[in-house]
């Protein structure tokens, strides 16, 4: 190790046994805040999608409104409104839903995956509607039934051509999660805030906690990257 | 809570402490002429009263300071985040805005002798009847407190592991979660969980308000050791002549006298 940096660390308090385990425990609640909320989102995203496709307006009306209501907003607000404005409901410290809504854990994790649900299910619709008009009449053709095409053509297909932009997503959701924080939720940057407060250092604790996020968003990128040469392992120049 | 931004300001005091001017240092013939910086509105210290003019309990003890010094004073309103930067970039004199000493300041700046230090309080609902200071009766409690303040390094240091600390950046935030339940009880500047606790029906203060840190001094450049010394004496005397305890009680029902 270099000598400065030997140095520096030795004469540093912010960078001790006790700080490591703060954004380490805040780093947990960060990667399970974010994964749950992707996976709650993906999960319900796929079935909105075909429903936001279908051509009757009172099924898929409904679907763009909530998309469009929760691209439309920002997520702070979501969160606000989820967090703070569902504890001013009279009476609502009363019934079962208070268990679910007292920890800010949940509320937060509420809006996470409603608002990555509806950038998901525009992703997928996206991919869906791209489907080539000559693979569904191929399909149609071989006499398979619309849950069939769905199944074995249309929904792999759209997976092809959504991923790259999911994966966009997902960095996105990851860098969004940083506001967790304004609902007392220690995450990565409440753990950073804490830090900075107590030290008045600014530097140190945010930049430590950049770092963090990169090596996330870093391992996500790998992930995909993965993913993609996987799903589209087709399109790649025979031999390569 | 204004430490809270005090990171913000030594990152700009540092950028300004850089083009700072050569110190020609305030004439020393007297009537010393002084200007004051104050962040408004933070009542009951500085705030603007019905006609524009800046009126509070800080303001007014600098108005008697000035008199005592004999010297003229002009006040300016300046943001808290600009509050040092603003001070070594000679735009201002003194600060008499709420500011805390603290070590990390004090490194900047100096300090006079404290002249005023509000405590923290502890508020909470009606129904709250737990003494705060028995921890086997706090345990499992959650108790809200404004991060970085000296309440919550107090709150932090005595009571970590048998509370769930919450932490909050502004207090309105923190008051919601009061109202919502989701907290038991709250420790916050006294004053300001006066104006936004106990304004609320069915909220009372719950336990005996706790005196923390070092307090409230005025804030100087670093060179002027003079005017600090003038100020320390003319602070003195007005705590002993019974000016600061007319003007206090104009603004406060408890004692924030140091």
């Amino acid at each position: 190790m270099p000598d400065f940096l030997a140095a520096w660390l030795d004469k540093n308090d912010i960078f001790t046994a006790m700080t490591i385990l703060e954004y380490w425990n805040g780093m947990v609640t960060t990667v399970q805040l974010v994964f749950l909320s992707l996976i709650i989102g993906l999960m319900f995203a796929v079935p909105l999608a075909i429903l936001r496709t279908v051509k009757n307006p009172f099924i898929s009306g409904p679907v763009w409104f909530y998309t469009y209501l929760f691209r439309g907003t920002p997520l702070l607000i979501q969160l606000y409104i989820i967090y703070y404005g569902v504890a001013q409901i009279p009476g609502i410290q009363e019934t079962f839903w208070w268990a679910i809504f007292r920890e800010p854990f949940y509320p937060a994790l509420l809006a996470f995956a409603l608002n990555t649900c509806a950038y998901t299910t525009e992703i997928i619709r996206g991919a869906i509607v791209s489907t080539p008009h000559g693979e569904i009449e191929a399909a149609k053709a071989y006499g398979m039934s619309w849950f069939m095409r769905m199944r074995r053509l249309v929904l792999p297909s759209a997976a092809r051509r959504a991923v790259q932009a999911y994966s966009n997503e997902v960095i996105f959701m990851l860098h969004s999660s940083a506001i967790a924080s304004v609902v007392t939720i220690v995450d990565l940057t409440g753990a950073a805030r804490n830090i900075y407060s107590r030290f008045y250092a600014p530097f140190d604790a945010f930049i430590f906690v950049a770092f963090c996020y990169m090596a996330l968003t870093f391992t996500m990128v790998f992930v995909f990257r993965k993913l993609e040469n996987h799903l589209l392992r087709h399109q790649r120049p025979v031999g390569s | 809570m204004k430490n809270l931004i005090i990171a913000a300001s030594c990152a700009l005091a540092f950028m300004a402490g850089g083009v700072q001017a050569q110190d020609t240092s305030i004439g020393s013939s007297a009537p010393r002429s002084l200007r004051i910086a104050f962040d408004v509105p933070y009542e009951p210290f500085e705030y603007k009263g019905e006609n524009g003019e800046l009126t509070g309990f800080e303001v007014e003890l600098a108005d008697a300071m000035c008199e005592q010094m004999n010297a003229t004073c002009e006040f300016v309103i300046q943001a808290w985040d600009g509050m040092i930067p603003g001070l070594l970039a000679r735009k201002f004199d003194l600060i008499m805005s709420s500011m805390s000493i603290t070590a990390e300041r004090a490194e900047r700046i100096l300090f006079s002798e404290p002249y005023y230090n509000t405590p923290g309080g502890w508020f909470g609902p009606e129904s709250f009847d737990t003494d705060v200071t028995d921890m086997s009766a706090m345990k499992g409690k959650t108790v809200g407190v404004q991060r970085g303040t000296t309440m919550d390094t107090f709150v932090t240091e005595k009571m970590s592991g048998v509370v769930t600390i919450k932490r909050y950046t502004t207090a309105d935030d923190m008051v919601l979660d009061l109202e919502g339940q989701r907290l038991d009880v709250v420790f916050v500047d006294y004053p300001v969980g006066e104006q936004t606790v106990l304004t609320k029906d069915g909220f009372k203060e719950v336990g005996e308000a706790v005196k923390l840190g070092k307090g409230v001094g005025v804030a100087m450049r670093k060179r002027d050791a003079d005017v600090a010394r003038e100020v320390n004496s003319a602070l003195r005397t007005l705590k002993e002549d019974g000016t600061y305890d007319t003007i206090m009680q104009k603004y406060f029902a408890y004692d924030v006298k140091i």
